[in-house]
């Protein structure tokens, strides 16, 4: 529980993402999802919901523990926003089962869930003060007066919005608005709030800071929270796991490192982050690593050696762009794969610099390098000849 | 060269942007306001038999001044007869009533036609104004058959044997609702299916997501949100139904005195001008009231909803 509270001013670009997923997966200190003895607080079961026959969401199962900050992440079109209507009972299942805190709540209708949803539009209701868009929930729930008046009250500090309660919506802006839907929805103290792409229509500055707001709530409250998001660093940064979905199935599910790090398939390793990828087959296997060769590759790749992988297997070798070193020189150990090639392009970010390498085969390698000393000119420069070079446990191999 | 290219696109723009805004003025200019104080002018002479049939306003023939001849005696006449004020309070009720009747029916129609898909929509949108490819009179007289004694009506149920002797249907007031109802439910529909179509029914979904059941969701969300169509549906029934003068004529009884009606015989039958024109103006003033709220409420709603 060391970083979880970083100062809101140091925005994500500060850091690679990277180093945010695993900053927000050891959040939790325990990892339910590892302990064979929780009972997940909601269990999707082979959960299919059809629309005129085509799957949307295809027989998918998952697991969610209490006071998870779970996210469902894919493109648009995937049935990431179809599963999350049918967790709020907009949808109903074509077939399956949706569990929530041991209760089967399949065919509840969305207004005797214990859920409550944050809508991409926000969809707060124009024609009500802040104030009552906030308390609506409670009303309905024939909360006393006073109560709601109280909760409210909580509710506007929680969300600063206590200066402008007797507004309506219109005169309020996107930012103050997706408060006012995220109080709305906070006030009942639901088991799960579900968020549908909470920082998708915000600007960039906003959206981190809401980003952490987010979190921050989620820990404060303790309340399960399922992010639907299509962006990749929206997920990584808020969620203790991801579920990565495609035509209406979950392609991997795991903290935001592991799908980092270790991705299942060529689809992961490319929607997460930028990644280079070699094609070639498995060559020679050595006592502690294998040699990736043909394809395009004039020199073999070195990569950790895996059990299903056989000899003249078809495989990719994936590596992250910070993964690898970029020098005048090349390196001299036998662990690490050397690469001769020629700069084509540099990316000047400030903090750090992006190189695109052509590599004597052909490909295009792009290498990210921090910028860690002040110069008056650049080490390595336009049309250079470099290598290019990376620790073969920085390889990853994917079949798929 | 590139200047005097630049000023006369700008001129030529604001020229045509003063036409286009002048022209519903001009149209009010000269279709309502010019007849207007005619029939205002009218309202304060004294009725003749002649032509025209009602004293000048002003005396020309004295060489310094014009003398001002009008009087108040028509507008006076008019809060002593009962009639007038019977007519007027009647031709409200039915007229308020009617609007009550197709809004209740009107509204879920509208509602109905919002939320079917896009294809069946446009057919149903279609059915709608169908009536109106129809002359209104040969519909109202369609009613007259109907409704009649001997009508399809009453022959059915005879036919039935629910009733043994016809019942009367027409020349009563019921008729007189049944037409209205019939004849003004499109300008109920038509401007609720245009608001009701553009509501995000996402805000319905958050209200039930929030815990409102689906009559709670119509209560707090659909109707408030749907104000606009509903005063513009019930201005556009209620204020012809006020002056209607066909439907009572046609359906109605005796009894049913209407202003419009009443108007009617004022100017044709009593050909009594100018107290035809005060029960004109007064109604132009009854009808006055209802679209200033109108207006009042549109401005309310344009601060604070939607930018």
């Amino acid at each position: 529980m060391t970083e979880e509270h970083l100062p809101q001013e140091q925005g994500p670009e500060d850091h690679p993402p990277k180093e945010q997923g695993t900053a927000a997966s050891d959040k939790i200190s325990d990892a339910p999802w590892l302990d064979k003895d929780t009972v997940p607080f909601i269990r999707i079961e082979s959960l299919t919901k059809r629309f005129d026959g085509n799957p949307v969401v295809d027989n998918v199962s998952l697991d969610i523990y209490e006071g998870e900050l779970f996210a469902i992440l894919g493109a648009s079109g995937c049935g990431k926003t179809t599963l999350l209507r049918m967790l709020a009972g907009f949808e109903t299942p074509t077939s399956g089962r949706i569990l929530i805190d041991g209760v089967d709540m399949t065919h509840i209708p969305p207004y005797d869930r214990p859920v409550n949803m944050m809508f991409q539009s926000y969809a707060v209701f124009p024609h009500m003060t802040v104030e009552k868009n906030i308390a609506y929930g409670l009303k309905k729930e024939r909360v006393p007066k006073v109560e709601i008046e109280r909760r409210v009250e909580e509710m506007l500090d929680l969300v600063q919005l206590r200066d402008f309660k007797s507004r309506k919506p219109g005169q309020l802006s996107g930012g103050q608005r997706q408060r006012v839907a995220l109080a709305r929805s906070l006030i009942k103290k639901p088991k799960v709030l579900l968020l549908d792409e909470p920082l998708a229509a915000l600007d960039k500055k906003l959206r981190e800071q809401t980003q952490f707001e987010l979190m921050n709530l989620q820990d404060q409250l303790g309340i399960t929270f399922i992010v639907v998001t299509h962006d990749q660093e929206e997920a990584m940064t808020l969620s203790t796991r991801i579920a990565v979905m495609n035509e209406g199935e979950f392609i991997q599910t795991g903290t935001p490192h592991q799908i980092y790090e270790f991705p299942v398939n060529r689809f992961v390793a490319d929607f997460f982050g930028t990644i280079n990828l070699f094609q070639g087959k498995v060559g020679s296997l050595q006592q502690d690593h294998m040699l990736i060769e043909g394809g395009k590759l004039d020199t073999a790749l070195k990569a950790p050696l895996t059990k299903e992988i056989k000899q003249q297997d078809q495989v990719w070798v994936a590596v992250r762009p910070e993964k690898i070193s970029i020098s005048k020189e090349p390196e001299k150990d036998p662990r690490v794969t050397v690469l001769k090639g020629t700069v084509w392009d540099i990316g000047y970010y400030g903090n750090l610099s992006v190189y695109r390498v052509k590599t004597e085969a052909g490909d295009m390698v792009q290498v990210s390098a921090p910028n860690q000393k002040r110069l008056a000119e650049r080490a390595i420069d336009w049309d250079e000849e470099v290598y290019i070079s990376w620790d073969l446990s920085s390889s990853i191999v994917l079949t798929e | 060269m590139s200047m005097a290219f630049k000023i006369r696109p700008d001129f030529a723009d604001r020229v045509w942007r003063s036409f286009v805004i002048s022209l519903p003025y001009v149209w009010l200019v000269v279709f309502f306001l010019i007849p207007f104080l005619f029939v205002f002018k009218i309202s304060f002479s004294d009725p003749v038999i002649g032509q025209p049939p009602f004293t000048p306003l002003f005396d020309w023939s004295k060489d310094s001044f014009s003398a001002f001849l009008g009087t108040l005696d028509n507008y006076r006449f008019l809060t002593e007869d009962n009639l007038y004020w019977i007519s007027y309070l009647k031709s409200a009720k039915i007229a308020a009533i009617s609007t009550l009747f197709c809004l209740l029916i009107g509204y879920p129609m509208a509602y109905g036609i919002a939320r079917s898909e896009p294809t069946t929509r446009n057919l149903l949108l279609l059915l709608v104004i169908l009536p109106f490819w129809t002359s209104f009179l040969l519909r109202v007289y369609a009613w007259m058959g109907m409704l009649s004694s001997y009508g399809t009506i009453n022959s059915l149920l005879i036919w039935i044997g629910l009733i043994d002797q016809p019942l009367k249907l027409l020349y009563t007031d019921f008729a007189v609702y049944l037409g209205i109802v019939y004849t003004y439910l499109p300008f109920m529909i038509l401007p609720l299916y245009a608001n009701l179509e553009k509501l995000d029914l996402s805000l319905h979904e958050a209200a039930a997501d929030l815990g409102a059941r689906p009559f709670q969701v119509l209560r707090d969300i659909t109707i408030p949100m749907s104000m606009p169509g509903i005063i513009a549906g019930s201005l556009l029934v209620f204020i012809p139904a006020l002056g209607e003068f066909v439907i009572p004529s046609l359906l109605g009884g005796t009894d049913s005195l209407m202003i419009g009606r009443t108007l009617y015989n004022e100017f044709f039958q009593n050909r009594d001008w100018p107290l035809a024109s005060a029960v004109a103006t007064v109604l132009l003033f009854i009808l006055v009231v209802p679209m200033m709220i109108f207006q009042k409420y549109q401005m309310n709603d344009s601060d604070g909803v939607e930018q």
